[in-house]
């Protein structure tokens, strides 16, 4: 007989061998810049690299459980960019009316999406593709292809540029609220088990009798409102909107989540995991810009993608490593 | 009566499925439902869960007319169904498995795992399991994943459960289990749904049967005034006599001329599930593993075919050693593999039944690139007649087929490239009666051109009645070794009780 209560760590750490990973590797990174870079553990770096991350890690929560289906949502950099616009528009009216507007703005986009899926059944690729165009299209007409700046004088910019009580970001403080809740979710409610049961296999699911539509517009209406929060953290944080920003967000949100060692045919999944694998993404570019910053060797931006991308690679090479070996010693 | 459908009808791209069927089950009552492979059972069973639409006909459920659009509406209607493709989610928990959809609350929202983790052991006591229930159901065998699918159906309070084939890998104790779970259900008033090849263990369970055939339903008999005979007679169309005249399985049982040894394996461990195999396999032979649950028959399987990597012990292919990194080496050995679980390890579900019969013959049937599809077409052709598999046409997606006719095109597809040692991890699995008969025969034959079998099964006739030599297996080692002709069930039955106790209550009637 089992004692569950007994803490076993062994396989508490095999379950959880991919996202043991991220940590392992995060944790490392941050030994790494602690020992080597001066200002890196200063108070300015560490706010101001939460705060940049913020709206990068709300996208890749929402695509994490997008992810965790078995579908996929490119349209998450497009609606940030459209969201950012309707942000900056409403900013005279505040932070209180920008927020919600331009997360709505998102939770639009999100049902669109859902709509396509669930409904149209169009493959979730296809579908959000075709956001995505829509979106961009959307954000440079409502702009007119400039950015658009804030309301300097309302309180709309404190959001993205102050802290809470003078120690952390207003933005990355959202963001860990979310992440909790979302943890909460995932692991302890009836819709968070859903997600994975379809991810698993989505003919069982509906045959178990699970409310798999349901579970379904949940995610893509929850990535669509966390692509607006993050509309609203980019316009609060630069202050405009801009609708030619996100490009490419989608493969970043992508990156965080499987190497926060979610499967990407779904089913399998952590959210810690993938705020661990966004902030690793943002870390290797925080530590590339240290290392140009110490005039050793610089290294253009086009050559810090691609150490950003060998860097994920190996990653998450290891990490498949990691998982095949539990896999066979649990078999 | 409990339920009553009457008249349906149901077209798939205008081939017909049903025409006209009906059944009736009264409340406590255990009835049975059988019929050749595509006869239309699992059909039938899906348009009263919701899964399917119905074309016409009418569907009356604890005295309301049923209009269940969803397998949910039908759930919460009282009817729990254990589908036939099972309905579970591999990569997630026991507990997860059981319990989803009515997992025990907190404050009415957040999931209690604790309780939940204890309310799954508890209903899986019922059916002598004890694992752990917060692993991956996908890392337990095949017949467990069963017993959880049962286990998750009867704990959710209904009026009615289907079972459709739930025995189909089960072994004989652990349909003892299962028996013994029905009768409690129908001493409750709930009446059980039960679709099954296997006809003698409906006599053990069953009040009524109802045969199907070619969509429609041809007749429902009480079980006390029936025969198999009958049963099978009327799932053919058949007169019982000439079925009679012809007997029911084609297995010799009589050792074949067996040439020199092809393959020689000696003190093969794997891992705590596989201890100790021995096994000596002669051109020309078909050697069945026999044991029960948990023995390691298809963990000596795996081994053979390189899955598993042997941790000591030696394989030799004539004569010569060889050590096996994986199915790919096994495979250019010599080697096929029909693995026990079609849906993880076999079926290509939106393929053709043409791209999965060939799948694994595509290298002999290409040359310089170009496949020979003239060829291809010749032998996907003879498969299907052969084994008489029930397909609209070879270009049909095999998801469509029944779940029986599913199994046969991957049985052809090992058989067709011929491999010199092939491996049948439950090759009749969901078979009806008349298609096993035919796939024993065709197995017979493919022996006797030089070919070797080993034959896994946990229907101990079709061990005995089909393989030359039997390996008797018992807690991952070989333990003995029975020789047709002349074997026995109740010898396998009690070779295996010398070493497990209470072997004798096991025989599958
Ligand atoms: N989704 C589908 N699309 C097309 N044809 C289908 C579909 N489902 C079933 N059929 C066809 O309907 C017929 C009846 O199939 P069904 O699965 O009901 O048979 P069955 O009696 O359950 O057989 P088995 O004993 O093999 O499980 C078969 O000819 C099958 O090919
Ligand atoms: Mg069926």
């Amino acid at each position: 007989m089992l004692d569950e209560s007994a803490f076993d760590l062994r396989r508490m750490l095999q379950r959880n061998s991919a996202s043991v990973t991220v940590w392992a590797v995060l944790f490392a990174l941050i030994v790494f810049g602690l020992l080597r870079y001066e200002n890196f553990g200063s108070a300015y770096n560490i706010t101001s690299f939460l705060n940049y991350n913020a709206m990068f890690i709300a996208i890749a929560l929402g695509m994490c459980f997008v992810i965790m289906t078995g579908g996929i949502d490119l349209s998450v950099g497009s609606v940030a960019a459209f969201t950012s616009v309707v942000a900056a528009y409403l900013s005279p009216y505040g932070i209180q009316v920008a927020l919600p507007g331009a997360i709505a703005a998102g939770l639009a986009f999100g049902a669109i999406n859902a709509f396509f899926v669930i409904v149209l059944h169009i493959p979730p690729f296809i579908a959000t593709l075709a956001t995505m165009l829509g979106a961009k299209g959307g954000a440079l007409v409502i702009s007119g292809a400039q950015t658009i700046s804030v309301d300097w004088t309302s309180n709309f910019t404190k959001l993205g540029m102050e802290n809470a009580a003078g120690i952390l970001p207003w933005t990355i403080l959202i963001v860990g609220v979310l992440a909790v809740a979302l943890w909460i979710i995932l692991e302890k409610t009836t819709i968070g088990r859903t997600v994975l049961a379809i991810g698993g296999s989505e003919d069982a699911s509906a045959l178990m009798g699970l409310k798999v539509n349901r579970a379904k517009a949940f995610v893509y209406i929850l990535s669509g409102g966390c692509a607006g929060l993050a509309g609203v953290f980019l316009a609060s944080g630069f202050g405009a909107g801009q609708p030619l920003e996100g490009i490419g967000w989608e493969l970043s949100a992508i990156a965080s989540v499987v190497v926060g060692g979610t499967l990407l045919t779904g089913g399998l999944g952590s959210v810690p995991a993938t705020v661990a694998g966004a902030l690793l993404l943002g870390l290797v570019f925080n530590i590339l810009n240290f290392e140009n910053g110490r005039g050793t060797i610089s290294f253009s931006a086009y050559w810090q993608m691609v150490i950003r991308g060998g860097f994920l690679f190996v990653v998450i090479l290891f990490q498949a490593r990691l998982m095949a070996r539990h896999q066979k010693a649990a078999a | 009566m409990l339920l009553s459908m009457t008249g349906i009808e149901k077209s798939f791209g205008g081939v017909p499925a049903l025409r006209g069927a009906g059944i009736e089950i009264a409340p406590g009552e255990v009835h049975a439902l059988i019929g050749q492979n595509g006869a239309g059972k699992s059909t039938l069973i899906k348009i009263l869960t919701g899964v399917y639409r119905r074309d016409g006909g009418e569907i009356s459920f604890a005295g309301h007319p049923s209009e269940v659009l969803s397998p949910r509406e039908a759930q919460e209607a009282g009817i729990a169904t254990i589908y036939q493709e099972l309905n579970l989610v591999p990569l997630r928990s026991v507990t997860e498995n059981v319990v989803m959809g009515y997992e025990p609350k907190a404050f009415g929202m957040l999931i209690n795992w604790r309780e939940a983790h204890r309310r799954t052991r508890e209903i899986l006591a019922r059916f002598d399991i004890d694992i752990d229930v917060t692993a991956p159901l996908g890392s337990f065998s095949t017949a467990i994943q069963q017993l959880v699918a049962i286990a998750r159906a009867v704990s959710l309070d209904a009026q009615m459960v289907i079972m459709d084939e739930p025995t189909s890998s089960l072994d004989a104790k652990e349909v003892e289990i299962l028996f013994g779970v029905i009768r409690e259900l129908k001493s409750q008033g709930v009446a059980v749904l039960y679709v099954s090849h296997f006809l003698d263990e409906l006599f053990e369970i069953c009040d009524r049967v109802t045969v199907m055939r070619d969509g429609q339903t041809i007749t429902t008999r009480q079980l006390s005034e029936t025969t198999k005979l009958d049963m099978i007679a009327d799932m053919l169309g058949r007169n019982p006599d000439e079925v009679a005249a012809e007997g029911m399985t084609e297995f010799g049982g009589a050792a074949a001329k067996r040439g020199p040894v092809r393959l020689h394996a000696e003190g093969v461990a794997t891992g705590p599930r596989l201890k100790r195999f021995d096994l000596t396999l002669h051109e020309g032979e078909i050697v069945g593993l026999g044991g029960l649950l948990g023995s390691g028959r298809t963990e000596a399987a795996r081994a053979l075919f390189g899955v598993d990597a042997t941790q000591s012990g030696s394989i030799e292919i004539e004569g010569a050693p060889i050590r096996l990194e994986g199915p790919a080496e096994a495979i250019s050995a010599g080697m096929g593999f029909l693995a026990e679980d079609r849906k993880a390890e076999g079926i290509i579900p939106d393929m053709s039944v043409r791209e999965n019969l060939t799948l694994a013959l595509l290298p002999k049937l290409a040359s310089g690139g170009q496949i020979d599809f003239g060829r291809e077409r010749e032998i996907v052709e003879r498969f299907i007649r052969t084994l008489g598999i029930k397909t609209a046409d070879m270009d049909q997606p095999i998801r469509e087929l029944s779940g029986g006719n599913q199994q046969k095109v991957l049985l052809a597809r090992w058989l067709a490239t011929e491999p010199e040692i092939l491996i049948l991890d439950e090759p009749t699995r969901g078979v009806d009666v008349g298609a096993k008969r035919e796939i024993q025969a065709f197995v017979r034959d493919y022996v006797k051109k030089g070919f070797s079998v080993v034959l896994i099964s946990s229907e101990f006739e079709e061990i005995v009645e089909g393989a030359d030599r039997i390996i008797v297996m018992h807690e991952g080692r070989s333990v003995g070794e029975l020789t047709n002709p002349g074997v026995t069930e109740n010898m396998l039955v009690s070779a295996l009780a010398q070493h497990g106790e209470g072997g004798a209550e096991w025989t599958r009637q």
